[in-house]
């Protein structure tokens, strides 16, 4: 049976941004991977440059734009329904018990997602935590892979203990980096710099057994 | 949205005079400010669907950009940094400012019906 993966971020874009290399690979793997999107990125502060969206329609786009993402990779995506810059304010406990629910049902052999307190965005945190709390619930939980972006997530936590190259995989993870239109400036203007550019091509994630 | 024209966005603060309406108004100066710049700050402030009914409103120039203030019975609605605005198919005054990145910085809308205010999935 053909490896099962969800990836829980809370923004349409952080599949690319910040695992898309990985994702493919997996994919190429024969993993069947869904992308469990927490939000739609509707109080994004990116409107597209030149500006194309607006507060009202941004969501509108950010959707979209999955759309193409998702199939770039080649994966599917759900919506779990939060809203954007949120998440945190909801009851911890009701998203756990709602994550672990779908979890169960999906049975996956991996769950990707953001390590929570050092992933720098309150939404990326409190989905994160969400997540991590529902698979520690499961009784038979998955392997769990968590995406830090903080600055200090080496200093305190130490070497990621997977290092993904992807460079076989840039192709794909710039092409769906560009479906995300609304975004993807900032990101291009970043991978412009060598040195980033580089940085970009090894994904980096800690294991569940990383967590403290 | 376009540049704001001031005399066009003025007659469209007076048509919602007097009416209740729904005000969505925002700023924020994104959620990795100090992520890139340990020395900034992030900042943000939003109110979605606030229900009030003002009895006039102004919109001023500053020369680069525009401020905008709400006179309720009981207190104020302000904002500023304001560049571009228009009037959506339903109605709506949506005003922002952008930054030269066309990141938004500040956002000021005006509507009748309530904003979209769960999870929308436009289908
Ligand atoms: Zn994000």
């Amino acid at each position: 049976m053909s490896k099962r993966v969800i990836v829980i971020f809370p923004h349409p874009d952080d599949e690319t941004f910040g695992a898309g290399g990985t994702i493919a690979s997996l994919v190429e793997e024969g993993a069947h991977v869904t992308y469990w999107c927490g939000t739609l990125g509707e109080m994004g502060r990116n409107m597209g440059n030149p500006v194309f969206a607006n507060r009202e329609t941004l969501s509108i786009h950010r959707k979209r734009e999955l759309e193409e993402a998702v199939s770039v990779l080649g994966i599917d995506v759900v919506h779990l329904g939060y809203r954007d810059k949120t998440i945190e304010f909801e009851p911890l406990e009701e998203m756990v018990t709602h994550l672990r629910t779908k979890l169960e049902e999906e049975k996956p052999d991996l769950v990707l997602t953001h390590y929570p307190g050092y992933a720098v965005h309150p939404d990326h945190d409190a989905l994160g935590r969400a997540a991590v709390e529902a698979v520690k619930e499961m009784e038979e939980p998955p392997e769990l892979w968590l995406h830090a972006i903080s600055n200090d997530s080496e200093k305190d936590l130490g070497e990621p203990a997977i290092a993904r190259d992807i460079s076989n995989y840039w192709d794909t993870k710039w092409k769906a980096i560009r479906t995300h239109l609304s975004q993807a400036d900032g990101m291009v203007d970043l991978l412009n710099r060598e040195d980033q550019l580089e940085r970009m091509k090894t994904e980096r994630f800690y294991t569940g057994d990383q967590l403290r | 949205m376009e540049p704001i024209v001031k005399e066009e966005a003025q007659k469209e603060i007076d048509k919602f005079a007097g009416t209740p309406v729904y005000v969505h108004l925002e700023t924020t100066n994104g959620a990795y400010a100090s992520h890139f710049n340990a020395q900034a700050h992030n900042v943000g402030a939003f109110i979605r669907n606030a229900n009030v009914t003002y009895e006039h409103g102004k919109i001023i120039s500053t020369g680069g950009g525009y401020r905008v203030g709400l006179k309720l019975e009981l207190g104020w609605v302000y904002a500023e940094g304001l560049t571009d605005y228009e009037v959506d198919e339903q109605n709506r005054l949506l005003m922002a400012g952008h930054d030269e990145q066309g990141r938004l910085m500040v956002a000021l809308e005006i509507s009748e019906t309530p904003f979209a205010h769960e999870a929308d999935y436009h289908e």
